[in-house]
This record gives C-alpha cells, sequence and structure tokens, in this order.
C-alpha cells in the first residue's frame, strides 16, 4: 500500500517541498517539481490512502479559503483536500463580507495574516489578486483563480486526469475551444501542457480568443472542424456570459451552432477522442448533454474526482517549505 | 434544352477585357458558347435567335445596394417593383439592405426575402443581413446563421456603427467566416442632423452642412480596424475626394478593403441641388464639382471598384417638403446603367472601368458566379445600345416610387434587352 501520507518518508523528489513558495501561477513550477506534484496527486487518487486517517501532514495547521467569487466545486474541493490532511478549515464568502463592506484586499490581508493561518487559498475576479496578497501574508498563498488570468491548481488536476487516464501526456494533441479570452483555465492549461509536451490548440471564434494568441506556442483555429482534426482531447470551455461586456458572440443558439461540442464535431477529432470540461457547464451552449454524459467520452466527473488527490498534493508538498515552520 | 442564339454582338467581358464582334449561344440558362463567327455552319431553325445589330453584349449588372420597400412599407417599393425596375435598368442581380421593417437581422428575414423575390422578382434578389440587432448599433447579429441563410453581405444599412469596440468585434468575428461587412463612412456625430455638403454654396443656402471630413474620419477608423482584424471589408458610398488617400493606402497595404460610390455622385454634384430640389438630396449629400471628377478619375484607375444605383424609393410626399424635412434618396435601378453610358459618352467615364464595376467586381466581392461572360456561367445578360439618345421622364419608371434627380435629363445609351437565367425578363424593342 502507498504511504504518501507518512511524509517524511516522501521519496519522489519532494523531500525538501517545492521550490516555489506560493502556488500563483503554473510558471512558479519546474518540470521536476510538476512530475513530483503530479506523483504524490497520483498515490493520493488511491481512495484508501485519501481517507486514511492517520494522514496528518497538516495536523494543527490552518488552511483560509477566501472566495471573492462565487464557487462550488473548487472551494469545496480545497476543503475536503485540507480536512483529509488534518487541517483546520475556515471558509469565508468574501462575496457577502467586509470586501463587500468597502474592505480593500490589502486590509483584509493585514487582518487574515493577524490569524496566523499556514495555507490561503484565494480566489478573486481581479487578475494578479492572489500575487498582491502573496507580498502581504506571511504563509502559503495558493491561486484558486484570478480574473482571466491563471487557475492553476485546475490545470493541474486536468494533467493528473489526463495523465491517469491515458498514461502520458507527452505527444498528445490537444484542443482547447470556447472563450480563451475570459479563461484563466485556459492560460494555466497552455502552459502546462506545453511543459509536458503535448501540442496544444486553441478553437473560438476570433473575438474569443486573445490577439496575439498565436505566440503561445499553440496554434489557433476559428473552425472546429479543422481544428479538432487528429486531436486526442478536447477541453470544452465556459461561455462566461458574466465577463462579457457587450457582445462577443450574436446569441447562444449560434454559438453552439458553430462551437458547440456535439458528436457531429466530435467526430472530426481522433477515433476515440475524450472530452474535458472545468465546470460548471451550459448545456447546449458550449457542449451537448449526449457528449457530457458519456462515460466512455467524458473525462468531467473523472477531473472533479482528480481535483481533491490533486488538491492533496498540492497542500502536501506546500506545507513542506518550511515557510511558516 | 431550352436554347437562345444573340448574333452579331458586340461581346464585352469586363473580366478579361475582351471587346470583339461575335454571338452567343444560351443553353438550360448558362452560357454554352461565344466567340466569332459561332454560328457560321447555320443554326436551326427551332433556336430562338436574338439579332444584335451590332449592339454591346455585356454581362447583366450586379447592383450592390438596393433598398426596398418589402417587407413593411411596400407602397414604396416591392421586391416585383424593384425587379421589373432592374429588368428595365439592365440590372440582372441586386443585393438588397437590411433596413426593411422588420429588418433583416434574422435567418427567417434572410429565407423570406429569398423565398419572395424568387416568386416575385424577374431578376436575381440577394440578401444583405444587418451588422447590428434592428440597426440599434448595440448588440450583433447572428452573422454566421445569416451567412449559412444565404446572406451575401453584411451592413448596418445608412446607419453607422460609432462604437469602434463594437465594430472591431464585429469585423473581427465576421472574419472567421470570410463575411464581407459594408459599412458606411460617416461620423454619425459630426453628420448629425445635416441635409447637404459644406460648402460655400449650402452655407448661402442656410443648410445644415456635413464636411468631408466626417466621411474622412470614419474611413480611416475603418481602414485602421481591417488592419487590426483582418476583415474583408466594404466602405459604402464615398463622396468626397478627401476619403481617396487613406483608399490608396489601404490598398497599397494589401488589406481586404473594397469601395463603392452611387451613380448620383458620379453624375451629379452640389448645384443639383439647385434651387433646394429634395430629389437631389441624397445620403451622403452630393459634393463639389471636384469631388465628382475626382470619383470619376478614382473608377478610371482602380481605386474605387463599385457602382451602385442607392436605390432608395421615396413616395412623393417624403420627398415635396421643404429640403431640411424632406427624406434623403434616388430611385437609380433603371439610371445607373445610362446614367453610366452618358458619362461614357462624355468622355469621362472608361467603358471598360464602368462594367467592371458593375459585373466582374461585385460578382467577385459576393462570390457570384455571375458577372461574366464565361461558357457555363449564368447567362444574366445585357444587350446595351450605348448611343441612344432620349430624356428622363419619370413618369416612364417602373419603380413604384419616381423619385430621381435625373428627371428631365438627356441621356445617351440604354439597356435593350435584358436576360436573366436564359430567359428575356426586359425587351424595349418589344414594347
Amino acid at each position: 500500500m502507498p504511504n504518501a501520507h507518512t511524509a517524511h518518508g516522501l521519496e519522489n523528489g519532494l523531500e525538501n517541498g517545492l521550490a516555489t513558495r506560493h502556488l500563483l501561477s503554473i510558471a512558479d513550477l519546474s518540470r521536476p517539481d510538476i512530475d513530483s506534484l503530479l506523483d504524490l496527486g497520483e498515490t493520493y487518487l488511491d481512495l484508501s490512502v485519501q481517507k486514511d486517517a492517520r494522514n496528518d501532514v497538516l495536523a494543527g495547521k490552518t488552511l483560509i479559503n477566501l472566495f471573492f467569487e462565487n464557487s462550488t466545486r473548487t472551494e469545496k474541493s480545497f476543503e475536503l483536500a485540507a480536512r483529509r490532511l488534518g487541517a483546520d478549515v475556515i471558509n469565508m464568502s468574501m462575496a457577502t463580507s467586509s470586501a463587500a463592506k468597502g474592505e480593500t484586499l490589502l486590509d483584509t490581508a493585514t487582518t487574515l495574516n493577524a490569524m496566523n493561518p499556514d495555507l490561503l487559498v484565494i480566489r478573486h475576479g481581479a487578475s494578479g489578486a492572489p500575487a498582491l496578497l502573496s507580498q502581504k501574508v506571511s504563509c502559503a498563498v495558493i491561486n484558486a483563480g484570478d480574473g482571466a488570468h491563471e487557475h492553476p491548481t485546475q490545470a493541474l488536476l486536468d494533467a493528473l486526469t489526463l495523465r491517469t487516464r491515458l498514461g502520458a501526456i507527452d505527444g498528445l494533441r490537444m484542443a482547447i475551444c470556447g472563450d480563451i479570452t475570459h479563461s484563466r483555465v485556459a492560460r494555466s492549461n497552455v502552459q502546462l501542457l506545453n511543459i509536458l509536451g503535448a501540442e496544444v490548440r486553441l478553437i473560438g471564434p476570433p473575438t474569443l480568443i486573445p490577439q496575439d494568441a498565436d505566440q503561445w506556442g499553440v496554434e489557433v483555429f476559428h473552425d472546429m472542424k479543422t481544428g479538432l482534426k487528429n486531436c486526442d482531447v478536447v477541453m470544452m470551455l465556459r461561455l462566461q456570459l458574466e465577463r462579457m461586456g457587450g457582445t462577443f458572440v450574436p446569441s447562444k443558439r449560434e454559438y453552439f451552432h458553430f462551437y458547440g461540442l456535439d458528436q457531429k464535431k466530435l467526430d472530426y477529432a481522433a477515433p476515440g477522442a475524450l472530452v474535458m470540461h472545468p465546470g460548471p457547464m451550459n448545456r447546449g451552449v458550449e457542449i451537448s448533454s449526449d457528449i457530457a454524459d458519456d462515460p466512455d467520452i467524458s473525462l468531467i466527473t473523472a477531473q472533479v474526482e482528480t481535483g481533491v488527490a490533486m488538491r492533496m498534493a498540492i497542500l502536501h508538498a506546500l506545507s513542506l517549505g518550511g515557510v511558516n515552520g | 434544352m431550352s436554347k437562345l442564339a444573340i448574333r452579331n454582338a458586340r461581346l464585352i467581358d469586363p473580366a478579361t477585357g475582351m471587346d470583339a464582334m461575335g454571338d452567343l449561344l444560351i443553353e438550360d440558362g448558362k452560357i454554352a458558347a461565344y466567340g466569332p463567327a459561332l454560328f457560321a455552319e447555320g443554326l436551326s431553325p427551332d433556336i430562338e435567335t436574338i439579332d444584335a445589330g451590332g449592339l454591346i453584349l455585356a454581362p447583366g449588372l450586379i447592383d450592390m445596394r438596393v433598398v426596398t420597400g418589402e417587407p413593411g412599407a411596400e407602397h414604396k417599393e416591392t421586391l416585383a417593383s424593384a425587379g421589373r425596375a432592374a429588368a428595365a435598368g439592365g440590372v440582372t442581380s441586386m443585393v438588397v439592405m437590411p433596413q426593411t421593417n422588420p429588418v433583416i437581422d434574422d435567418i427567417s428575414l434572410v429565407d423570406f426575402i429569398k423565398r419572395r423575390a424568387g416568386e416575385t422578382s424577374p431578376v436575381k434578389v440577394y440578401a444583405a443581413g444587418a451588422l447590428t440587432k434592428g440597426l440599434n448599433c448595440t448588440d450583433m447579429t447572428e452573422l454566421g446563421l445569416m451567412s449559412e441563410a444565404g446572406a451575401v453581405m453584411f451592413s448596418n444599412g445608412d446607419k453607422p456603427v460609432a462604437d469602434a469596440g463594437l465594430m472591431r468585434r464585429i469585423m473581427s468575428y465576421a472574419s472567421a467566416f470570410n463575411a464581407l461587412i459594408a459599412h458606411r463612412a460617416v461620423d454619425p456625430y459630426l453628420s448629425q442632423n445635416t441635409v447637404a455638403h459644406e460648402s460655400d454654396f449650402s452655407a448661402r443656402l442656410g443648410l445644415a452642412a456635413a464636411p468631408p471630413m466626417s466621411e474622412r474620419i470614419m474611413a480611416e477608423r475603418d481602414i485602421a480596424l481591417v488592419e487590426l482584424t483582418g476583415a474583408r471589408y466594404l466602405l459604402d458610398l464615398i463622396s468626397s475626394a478627401q476619403t481617396l488617400p487613406a483608399l490608396r493606402r489601404a490598398k497599397a497595404k494589401n488589406l481586404d478593403v473594397s469601395v463603392s460610390v452611387s451613380i448620383n455622385h458620379l453624375a451629379l454634384n452640389e448645384l443639383d441641388i439647385g434651387d433646394y430640389r429634395t430629389f437631389a438630396k441624397l445620403d451622403p449629400p452630393l459634393r463639389g464639382e471636384d469631388d465628382r471628377l475626382a470619383l470619376l478619375g478614382a473608377i478610371n484607375d482602380g481605386t474605387l471598384d463599385i457602382i451602385v444605383s442607392s436605390h432608395d424609393p421615396r413616395p412623393a410626399g417624403d420627398k415635396r417638403r421643404p429640403f431640411a424635412e424632406a427624406e434623403f434618396g434616388a430611385v437609380g435601378l433603371e439610371m445607373l446603367l445610362p446614367a453610366g453610358l452618358t458619362l461614357v459618352a462624355d468622355g469621362q467615364l472608361d467603358l471598360t472601368a464602368f462594367l467592371r464595376a458593375v459585373t466582374c467586381t461585385p460578382a467577385d466581392l459576393l462570390g457570384l458566379p455571375q458577372g461574366v461572360l464565361d461558357i457555363g456561367a449564368p447567362a444574366d445578360l445585357v444587350l446595351i445600345d450605348p448611343n441612344k439618345p432620349w430624356q428622363c421622364d419619370v413618369d416612364d419608371l417602373l419603380s413604384n416610387s419616381r423619385n430621381t434627380p435625373l428627371d428631365g435629363r438627356l441621356m445617351q445609351g440604354a439597356a435593350i434587352t435584358t436576360i436573366c437565367n436564359g430567359k428575356i425578363v426586359f425587351d424595349s424593342r418589344a414594347s
């Protein structure tokens, strides 16, 4: 039986923790760190390891979930991961808290710092907010999504999901489809997948792909038929209507017609292609239900399941950094 | 197999520059053969034959800017009445603008135009979809779905989109479908409430006037957006010499920018509004004689690509008002060809340059197979008498509205016979 939780006996390169103190961006991680994190995540995928009551690597430590935007899966996933490692968890929904009363982010940071947390998980609508926070607190900061910038733990769990299902990521042809402009998931995934040796394509209407995205080490397509050709994995993104000022696409009807994933468009991809989605899904806007719910095609539920294991690995690894110790 | 033979014609194909005497054979609505002495070995007597008598046989005209009143204002013009006027003017294809009521901003309206025109119009009708919903200048329409439904281009009618951010998104979005975006070169603030060209003349008349810079500013903005987005773009209806340098720069940069001008702005100038003649109240306004001559020169040298009728029917009641209150617009389907030929006869316009701008260039831009004399191409043809002298009389117009500023003018040249899909749809010698 694997015994990842006996932290002091780690044999996967994480003996001294990660090179980074915070996890703000995929760019904080080296290739060896990424491989070690994914290896550790893999051991936590085993439910008997994950739920082992002897897990105590975070015993006596406090994690604060600081969410300025509503979240279901990410917040609960961090909470569960931390609790399974023995940490105390405080959830702060800032959408209904002092921030709503006008407190600035840095004032909130000072207040929280006075409570001496060990890990701070933050989601914020403004790109760069976690980085600003990390300069003002004395604990490890984990970016759980900032504006249209990054969502590194999502990219890591996506990578672990793929590695678990397909064995390797190196050489895979991946299409990331839809609203790239507003997607932090896409930005983190492009970086991580490039590091891991996948060939990445971005597909979407020109209004939803940044003007210079072709300089990100990806190929850009505006047509699903040509873009999906020979792709092994299709990652669909949510159309983030709430982040759009003005019209980027004319209607949901037209968007689904040209860019929504249904069986016909999936047939353009390689035979047996797998489908991912970071959630929450807009059924009938970017993905049809028959695709999303087909367990042979869809990795969407697996992504959520992997999320807890991957975040346990991340919390575990960051706690080894001796940041507070 | 239905056949139609045309003998003894001066065949002009503006696409290739061919200009030679010869014959042409139509089979099943398509051009089957053409060339000198095509029927030297005789023709079977059961084939219908037209003796052209040395007149010009050219591709039928493609008019890229026609406003009708169907749906919504059928008293001004229906697709049927516009189609009859078009046939009489040698126009075998026309693009109807989206400013109907309701606006052509949805696939159901594109379908309606196609179906209704198919039932009632003797010539081909294509729909231009709106750029924004209800021409509201804020919400992008379903450009992709309308393209698939058959909209050949997109335009916001006569309402310019002032919001550069929205225009950027429209152009950028449309580039994925390679859709053609047409836009009026008007700064809506500079031109707000104006009715004439800004000049000494309009100032003396006491008319609120639009400076040519209004056109240039919007043209420069849109060309910059084309450079940013890679859109296919048509600068719709220019009127001023001030705009030409920007166009020449855009073309030198190989941007996909085309430009149209109305026949009125080649044939008339601001003095034609004379004593407050509202029939010459147009949008854009008629400008100075220098502008008119510069536009003609730009057609001849290829800077301007397209000539349109800018057909805009207005009932007499909308025109017989004080100048500032009268509606803009003139009918033009029946005047596009004769007014162009008159300029050719006067030595102001090159015949091939003129015909290119009303046949093969619009066809290329719209992706249509007609507009050329080519074997297998649709037999959309017009037999032209380039010398026929006549006087324009509004009472002779077939359009439901008869607002033309050319009333009473002496013209030289006219369509004699018009053929659409191999069928004779107009024959002046028959009536």
